[in-house]
């Protein structure tokens, strides 16, 4: 134990008093020097602040690769229009590292340190979960583009709002009819087993038994796996059709031992894209897909019928036919998902807009006018599709797609109506003070 | 499905992940067993033979084979002379002070898996198996992959034993295992074979990722589990014992996969540390460990 005996601690080596308070003021000095830029014309042409919490790495991070691509080609876009009320967009990210703790504190980073405007961009649904409380502490506008259901649940807060994806309960709800009437009645759900996952679980057996269907057994599945084979025996032997919704970096895997288990001959697959967002469906072994069925928000595969809006929204944020990257061809994007980020930004336009947004003071009145809104129509705004928002539990619900692998490409088969995922409201966030 | 195949299926995955966790395992031992040193990063050298891995066959096209051969060689090699370069300058200059160097190696996990990330980024990308076979068994189907990496383990821990116990290699790192001052009155020059037992052991991490690697998918997180798995492993196998390792290797692989197939990975898992609690108790040595001299 020698060696621990020489050393010394540093302040008696030398650094003396004066010079460690020299050092801080120099570094508080180069902190603070930003905040000193004015802007010339006063208010009016500072920047509306975002501060986009983003999974730029853990198991989130294909996705937040491609949320943070498709978020600064929209504020560009917005941007290059002359922005909002006049003002340009800044987009400040944080990496909340898909974790819920790491989560709230990026919050508090932005609400008290990058003093943004507002904050957006959250998928994961657990650090949703768990940002959201902190969000309504500090009274600042929340705008997640997360799928879950605890935003139409009623559980988050009045600053917390889902208005540019539909929610796993109407996501499943417009599917379960299709599957029951198209694959079979005896169905097998095989899921992550955290806030998301049990969504499905939650909700698609109900939404099948309306149909004369049910889930014959549950498969639920620890999020950080990383290996698959051994859940696979407890699928029936006489389910109909499997449904897989599967997140994380082992997508792949997943997907690869499903098909290795049960070969070419085993029960029909629905999948979630999720199962397979940021991977290129030809991979090797994931030749057995062909012909199964997934959901997809928005197709990832070019279709040859698209409305014109959608093609520019696939040049802006820079995917070519496939769905890939147009740099890289092996750079898979999460389409079915990321088009949330786009619509959500408009939607974040137009609502200060409605309230010629100055400053966070005006921030409740955002949220109202948010809450205010109710038909959004498809275009260039909201390439996905027409649009309903629920201003009392804060979630948008729309058409969603369904998609069959034909050739090794995804081609949408059928198209949900918006009323099939409508269901009645549980909450009602606008009798909550702010 | 009936209870046969079931443990077959079992019994199969279980011996996957005991051929990885065995290989793995071996570097750790060698390294505490010759240098006595606590290894906190050897999952990290486990991650950064996947990701070169994953680096080296991106480099070929053609038959996917070509990549992960020239990955299986080129891998452990530049992850052997990353921990020959730690070892040289971290470790050696620590004087393999039990408390420092566990210190140590947490700082070069920490450091390594950043590097990882920065470079290498966030994501998860596949090798592609050097061969695609899906042998249809009646009951279900199994990769062909997943078999040979059992052989190649079996094949290459007979190698590591034959290292260790048939030639003069294996002789000095176990003379400097047995008794570090009398193996150096005997001109061995155990400086120079601190060196290289630890990078053979990150090699043999390494070695054990790429042959998983076309299984799973290359990530910058991948080393942690396998590292608790290893350390597992080696408690109960007895530090520094390759019979020990092998043994135990096996025993949590297999329970593992029997385990969580039949009740629940969690429960496979408390098993698991319940054991090293038991052996830590009962036979602190390890089930083939020699009592600390």
């Amino acid at each position: 134990m020698t060696e621990f005996g020489n050393v010394q601690i540093a302040s008696k080596r030398g650094i003396t008093r004066r010079a460690a308070l020299q050092g801080l003021g120099v570094v508080a000095g180069a902190a603070a020097a930003p905040g000193f830029v004015r802007y010339a014309q006063a208010q009016s042409s500072e920047p509306i602040r975002i501060g986009f919490q983003c999974h730029r790495t853990g198991i989130g991070a294909a996705y937040g690769r491609w949320y943070e691509r498709v978020t600064s080609a929209t504020a560009k876009l917005i941007n290059e229009a002359g922005g909002i009320n006049g003002r340009p967009l800044e987009i400040i990210i944080e990496d909340d590292g898909t974790d819920p703790a790491r989560g709230a504190e990026v919050v508090q980073k932005f609400a008290n340190q990058h003093r943004v405007d507002l904050i957006y961009g959250t998928l994961f649904s657990h650090v949703v979960v768990g940002s959201a409380p902190a969000a309504g502490e500090l009274k600042i506008p929340y705008y997640v583009v997360s799928e879950g259901y605890h935003v139409a649940s009623g559980k988050m807060n009045r600053y917390c709002v889902q208005p540019g994806i539909t929610d796993v309960k109407a996501q499943v709800r417009s599917v379960a009819p299709w599957i029951a009437q198209n694959l079979g009645k005896k169905v097998t759900l095989v899921f992550p087993d955290y806030a998301f996952g049990h969504d499905h679980r939650d909700f698609f057996g109900p939404a099948l038994q309306a149909q004369g269907g049910e889930v014959v057994a549950l498969v639920p599945i620890p999020p950080t796996e990383t290996s698959f084979t051994r859940y696979l025996p407890q699928i029936p032997r006489d389910t109909d059709v499997i449904y897989h919704v599967m997140v994380g970096p082992a997508v792949l895997t997943f997907v690869k031992e499903l098909g290795e288990f049960f070969g070419s001959g085993g029960p029909q697959l629905f999948g979630f894209i999720d199962s397979l967002e940021a991977v290129d469906i030809n991979s090797p072994g994931l030749e057995f897909l062909e012909g199964s069925h997934f959901w997809e928000g928005m197709s990832r595969y070019a279709q040859p019928n698209m409305p014109e809006y959608e093609a520019v929204y696939r040049r802006t944020v820079g995917i070519d036919e496939n769905g890939a990257s147009v740099n890289d061809p092996n750079d898979v994007s999460t389409a079915a998902h990321m088009f949330g980020c786009w619509e959500t930004l408009y939607v974040i336009k137009a609502a200060m807009e409605a309230v010629d947004y100055r400053g966070p003071q005006d921030r409740a009145k955002m949220i109202e006018a948010t809450e205010a809104m109710t038909e959004i129509d498809a275009g260039p705004e909201h390439p996905q599709g027409r649009k309903t928002f629920n201003g009392k539990i804060h979630q948008v619900f729309g058409e969603q797609n369904i998609s069959q692998v034909k050739d090794g490409k995804l081609q949408v088969v059928h198209r949900t109506s918006l009323e099939d995922g409508l269901y009645e409201p549980e909450a009602d966030y606008t009798t909550m003070p702010f | 499905m009936a209870f046969g195949p079931y443990l077959l299926l079992a019994t199969l995955e279980g011996l996957v992940t005991a051929a990885v966790l065995a290989l793995m395992a071996l570097g750790l031992s060698l390294v505490f067993g010759v240098m006595r040193v606590v290894n906190v990063a050897h999952g990290e050298f486990y991650m950064l033979g996947a990701v070169l891995a994953w680096w080296v066959a991106s480099f070929f096209g053609g038959h996917p084979a070509l990549g992960f051969l020239a990955a299986l060689v080129l891998s452990p090699i530049m992850v052997a002379t990353i921990a020959f370069l730690a070892e040289r300058l971290v470790l050696r200059r620590l004087n393999y002070e039990p408390e420092a160097t566990i210190v140590a190696t947490i700082g070069l996990l920490y450091i390594i898996q950043q590097l990882a990330l920065t470079f290498y980024g966030p994501d998860a990308r596949p090798v592609q198996a050097p061969f695609d076979m899906r042998i249809a068994l009646p009951w279900f189907g199994y990769s062909g992959y997943k078999l040979a990496v059992i052989a190649a383990s079996i094949l290459l821990i007979l190698v590591a034993w034959i290292l260790l116990t048939r030639t003069r290699l294996g002789l000095i790192m176990r003379a400097t295992q047995y008794d570090r001052e009398t193996a150096q009155t005997f001109a061995i020059p155990i400086d120079r074979v601190h060196a290289g037992v630890f990078a053979l052991g990150a090699g043999l991490a390494a070695l054990a990722a790429v042959l998983i690697v076309p299984i799973q998918q290359a990530h910058y997180l991948m080393g942690h589990d396998p590292l608790l798995l290893s350390f597992i492993v080696v408690i109960i196998g007895g530090l520094g014992s390759l019979r020990g390792t092998v043994v135990a290797a096996l025993l949590i692989g297999l329970s593992d996969g029997i385990i969580s197939m039949f009740f629940s990975p969690t429960l496979a898992k408390m098993l698991a540390t319940l054991l090293v609690a038991l052996v830590l108790v009962f036979r602190p040595q390890g089930l083939f460990g020699v009592a600390a001299r």
